[in-house]
């Protein structure tokens, strides 16, 4: 004997949503987006790289020349330039606030000029100041700079001081620039994944537009609807993230080598520490986020102007 | 004068409907659906009879007049409680309107799964369902591969899976053959008699007969009439949940 039918009531449950399950099929998005996402994440993951790198370099440059100062003798006659450096690394002996004085040996020091000069350059022809390196505790100040300046003037009085980070304010300022870039860059290519998303959702909701209706005047909901959409964005853009962000570390590990060869020492203060790789690896999930969240408002948007 | 109050189902107030700036396809259209009623709508081809279900499925908004479904207006009613109200009914559409990526199992379970239902309560109650109305053995089946008649079938066992308060089908017969077709109309009495209003539009006179205890809605040219005193208030002929 046949089993009489069971009919389950719906309309007495109101607006449950419960079951999580699948109403319809993953919508797929139009074919390119996992493409779009992954080139875009791995342009963003190099031009955060890149910021983060140039951050490390400024960092660096900027702790080691801290305090750093540099004593000139300028004076033509070698026995004179001699003799007063020694008694501007006597004097500065006698400070108390200079942690580390060296004199900078005539190799160093020809080494130094030797791209401009050449060697076996002559000289009594081309008198080369004479260098020492001193480190200040704490930072240095215009004040400090001008007080051992008085100090120096009367008994060495061809020397001359400078704060070693002057000579690398434009290089800071470059590198700033840079990192403000990189940032812009960064910015952009959200911009430019979102509006990608924006549009291939849009193409999905057109393509799928008869089974929205159905769902709707079945009694699904905007927010169910825009699950499904979420979820196949997520999928697409974790499946991109994944691509980009590989494709992306192998450029940066190449490019980093590429760099470490030059034995730069400045370049070298950039190298990535374990931080910015894990800021790096969370670009890709900021990417889905992004993606899945603009492909929500997009649907829950369209879908506010149907009945 | 038109009763009100919660008796109703549904309410219709000098309704009319143009679609952009044509001309009216209903005009004045004014009756009342009560609980545990069957109506038949009937007309020409062309006389309205769709978009008069449109409205009842609140797929449609009116031009002007007034609308009360369940005893809510459904004119002014925000768009958030729109799923909850359309949970509410059942739809045979015309034109079958299937997920055509879905077999017939998942669009009979469709409903189900948009109310929240677990996927242990659904198998048995849909697998019943399509083997009452014979699709026993093409559960898998995609809406492509089904006949005319075999999608009818998947599209009524979808409108009455839920239980609604109100059922709303649209030539619900209309591709099947005529055992199939009075099959069917039994499983809609049975509906009516759990207490399911039950509106059936249909140019078919022959199907009127079957059910006699049904009340008959004609229109024409936009227009209602009224034939059997359906939309008398109280009805000539009272019918209700047995």
């Amino acid at each position: 004997m046949k089993r009489p039918l069971k009919l389950l009531s719906v309309g007495s449950r109101g607006l449950n949503e419960g079951a999580q399950t699948e109403l319809v099929p993953q919508v797929r998005m139009s074919g390119p987006i996992p493409w779009v996402i992954a080139i875009m994440v791995m342009m963003t993951v190099i031009a955060s790289a890149g910021g983060l790198a140039l951050r490390n370099i400024a960092s660096a440059a900027a702790n080691e020349l801290s305090g750093g100062i540099t004593v000139q003798i300028v004076e033509a006659r070698s026995d004179v330039r001699n003799q007063q450096a020694l008694q501007a690394v006597a004097l500065l002996k006698g400070q108390s606030d200079i942690s580390h004085i060296r004199t900078v040996p005539q190799e160093e020091v020809d080494a130094l000029v030797e791209p401009w000069l050449g060697t076996g350059m002559d000289e009594a022809e081309v008198p080369v100041p004479a260098l020492i390196d001193a480190r200040l505790s704490g930072a240095v100040t215009q004040a400090r700079l001008d007080g051992l300046r008085n100090a120096l003037r009367a008994r060495v009085p061809s020397a001359r001081v400078d704060a070693q980070s002057s000579w690398l304010k434009p290089v800071f300022g470059a590198i700033s620039a840079l990192q403000w870039l990189a940032i812009a860059l960064v910015l952009l290519l959200g911009l430019a994944t979102a509006a990608a998303v924006l549009l291939a959702t849009r193409t999905a909701l057109g393509s799928n537009r008869e089974t929205i209706e159905i769902v709707h005047l079945l009694g699904g909901t905007d927010q169910q609807i825009a699950r499904i959409f979420q979820r196949s964005t997520a999928m697409a853009a974790a499946e991109g993230g994944i691509a980009g962000l590989a494709a992306a570390v192998i450029v940066v590990v190449l490019v980093g080598r590429r760099f470490a060869g030059l034995g730069a020492g400045i370049v070298n203060g950039g190298s990535l520490v374990w931080i910015d790789w894990a800021l790096l690896v969370l670009i890709p999930i900021g990417g889905v986020v992004l993606a899945t969240a603009t492909a929500r408002w997009t649907v829950l948007r369209a879908l506010a102007r149907m009945l | 004068m038109t009763p009100s109050g919660s008796g109703e189902i549904v309410q219709f107030d000098n309704v009319g409907l143009r679609y952009g700036t044509d001309r009216e396809v209903l005009s004045d259209v004014s009756f009342t659906l009560y609980p545990g009623s069957f109506y038949f709508l009937t007309g020409a081809s062309g006389a309205g009879k769709t978009s008069l279900l449109k409205l009842l499925y609140l797929s449609q908004r009116p031009s002007r007049g007034g609308i009360r479904i369940f005893g809510t207006d459904a004119i002014t009613m925000p768009r958030e409680r729109l799923p909850a109200m359309r949970r509410r009914l059942g739809v045979v559409f015309q034109e079958f309107r299937l997920v055509p990526h879905l077999s017939a199992f998942d669009n009979v379970a469709l409903p189900l799964r948009v109310a929240g239902f677990a996927e242990s309560e659904i198998a048995r109650p849909v697998a019943d369902m399509l083997e009452w109305v014979g699709l026993a053995d093409r559960m898998e089946a995609r809406p492509a591969t089904l006949s005319g008649g075999e999608q009818q079938r998947v599209a009524i066992a979808r409108a009455v899976i839920g239980r609604p308060q109100l059922l709303v089908a649209d030539e619900p017969t209309g591709n099947v053959d005529p055992e199939m077709a009075v099959k069917l109309l039994r499983l809609f009495e049975a509906l009516n008699r759990l207490g399911t209003t039950v509106v059936v539009a249909t140019h078919d006179v022959h199907l009127l007969k079957k059910v006699p205890e049904s009340l008959i809605m004609r229109l024409d040219k936009g227009r209602l009439s009224d034939p059997t005193g359906a939309l008398r208030y109280p009805p000539r002929r009272p019918v209700g949940p047995a």
